[in-house]
């Protein structure tokens, strides 16, 4: 078994045009910054983004937006992002609005093999138009299908060669459910260890789910709201 | 006087009790977390995954990976945990957390809520507020009674687009604190020195007004 790789050029090998993909994180926070630096440097276009919000306009995802390599985004929020808009109103680029949380165990479920579920969010709104609804005790409910992915692109703090991933505070986020649901998994670590080294009660992300990972370089985490307290 | 945004917080801040799990959203609903009252323990939530949320942080604290959701730089409490988005919402559409405070545009009669999106504007998405809205067991809502141009925002159908429909139970805007019911808007307090006949002119919505409506006490 060998899931090392030695940085995000040899990471992304395989991705092609109009595939669809997983990114981690939520604003800035855990985003996979190698893997999206590296794809902004390449000609693949045409990608189905998953991905809970679409970066700022010089970070993040809005690389990727800003090369017109995103085809379709399916988000809950794409707020901060100028070029985002812009590319929408002229019809350069689809999206797909879902509830955070709707689109959150539509990631889970479909990593954990789970076709659809029924959850209340969204019933009576635009997120319902065309779905399925059922009553359950007494409440209505829509019917959601679970999301996966060609690849999923996941950032976390701490990995071993087995592809054991472990979050820092927040930064967990959609991380742990997309590494999931991609058929190839690529895990960028700030820090990769040999296996055993990990405290095993302490894994957020089992190995069996992730099949290429790599220590990234220069992480910049950048802070899209910096608020101190006064 | 109409209340202002502190004030409205304070009033709702009346609402927590020890133990509770709260979930405050951006704008006044933040605010309430500095009234909590003296001697009451609750434990904030905020959806991108962290129980136990603390004040924002120093300089020499700040942490690129430790946001809230709204996307600020915040610290944890003692006690806190931190978790993945599908748990955070587990914990929302199960009924875990006990109260629920946001904003909104429009609220009607029904317990309807527009908090989201205008049309004309542009889209930026719908975040977390659905989930909140469609689950939660007990959401309160921060608002101001009318817009900038007077009119009314408590009415008997929502014009704007919908976050959820009959989930809210209670309101307290800048003018009173009103409980949703099957009839309409039930009228249970007013702000200091603001007259039940500028409440029902500021409301377009059914208002409910049974015996003496006390002023609130802040």
């Amino acid at each position: 078994m060998n899931k090392v790789l030695n940085n995000a050029y040899e990471a992304i090998k395989g991705i092609e045009d109009n595939m669809t993909v997983m990114f981690g994180g939520f604003g800035l926070c855990g985003i996979p910054e190698n893997t999206i630096m590296e794809l902004s440097k390449t000609n693949i276009k045409g990608l189905i983004c998953i991905s809970n919000n679409c970066g700022v306009d010089d970070f993040g995802l809005g690389f990727l937006l800003r090369n017109k390599q995103i085809k379709k985004m399916i988000s809950s929020y794409v707020g901060e992002n100028a070029e985002f808009e812009r590319q929408l109103l002229n019809g350069e680029l689809e999206v797909e609005l879902l509830p955070q949380g709707s689109l959150a165990e539509k990631i889970r479920a479909g990593g954990a093999g789970i076709p659809a579920f029924y959850v209340p969010a969204g019933y009576g709104t635009e997120v319902g138009i065309g779905k399925e609804s059922r009553e359950f005790n007494g409440k209505m409910h829509l019917l959601e299908h679970a999301l996966t992915a060609d690849y999923a692109v996941v950032k976390a703090w701490k990995g071993d060669t087995h592809g054991n991933l472990i979050y820092k505070h927040t930064a967990n986020n959609f991380n742990n459910m997309m590494a999931m649901a991609g058929k190839i998994t690529i895990a960028e670590v700030e820090e990769l260890v040999p296996a055993g080294e990990l405290d095993p009660n302490c894994i957020h992300t089992p190995g069996i789910f992730v099949q290429r990972i790599f220590q990234g370089v220069n992480y910049e985490k950048r802070i899209e709201k910096l608020t101190l307290s006064k | 006087m109409a209340l202002d945004k502190n004030q409205i917080a304070q009033v709702i801040a009346r609402e927590l009790k020890d133990g509770y799990y709260v979930n405050l959203g951006i704008g006044i609903p933040t605010l309430v977390a500095n009234y909590v009252p003296e001697g009451i323990h609750v434990i904030l939530h905020s959806e991108n995954g962290l129980l136990g949320m603390g004040q924002f942080p120093t300089e020499e604290t700040v942490d690129a990976d430790l946001i809230n959701a709204g996307k600020q730089t915040v610290t944890y409490m003692p006690g806190a945990s931190f978790f993945d988005s599908a748990t955070s919402f587990a914990m929302i559409r199960g009924g875990h957390v006990d109260i629920t405070v946001l904003g909104a545009f429009e609220v009607s009669e029904k317990g309807d809520i527009a908090s989201w999106k205008v049309p004309g504007k542009l889209i930026k998405g719908m975040g977390g507020a659905m989930d909140l809205v469609a689950s939660a067991k007990n959401i309160i809502v921060a608002m101001q009674h009318t817009n900038k141009e007077g009119q009314s925002k408590l009415l008997k159908e929502c014009t704007l687009p919908l976050t959820g429909v009959n989930c809210v139970k209670k309101i307290v805007s800048d003018l009173a604190v009103m409980e949703v019911t099957d009839k309409g808007f039930k009228l249970l307090e007013r702000a200091p020195g603001v007259s039940i006949e500028d409440i029902k002119a500021a409301t377009e919505g059914t208002l409910i007004i049974e015996g003496d409506i006390p002023e609130i006490i802040l």
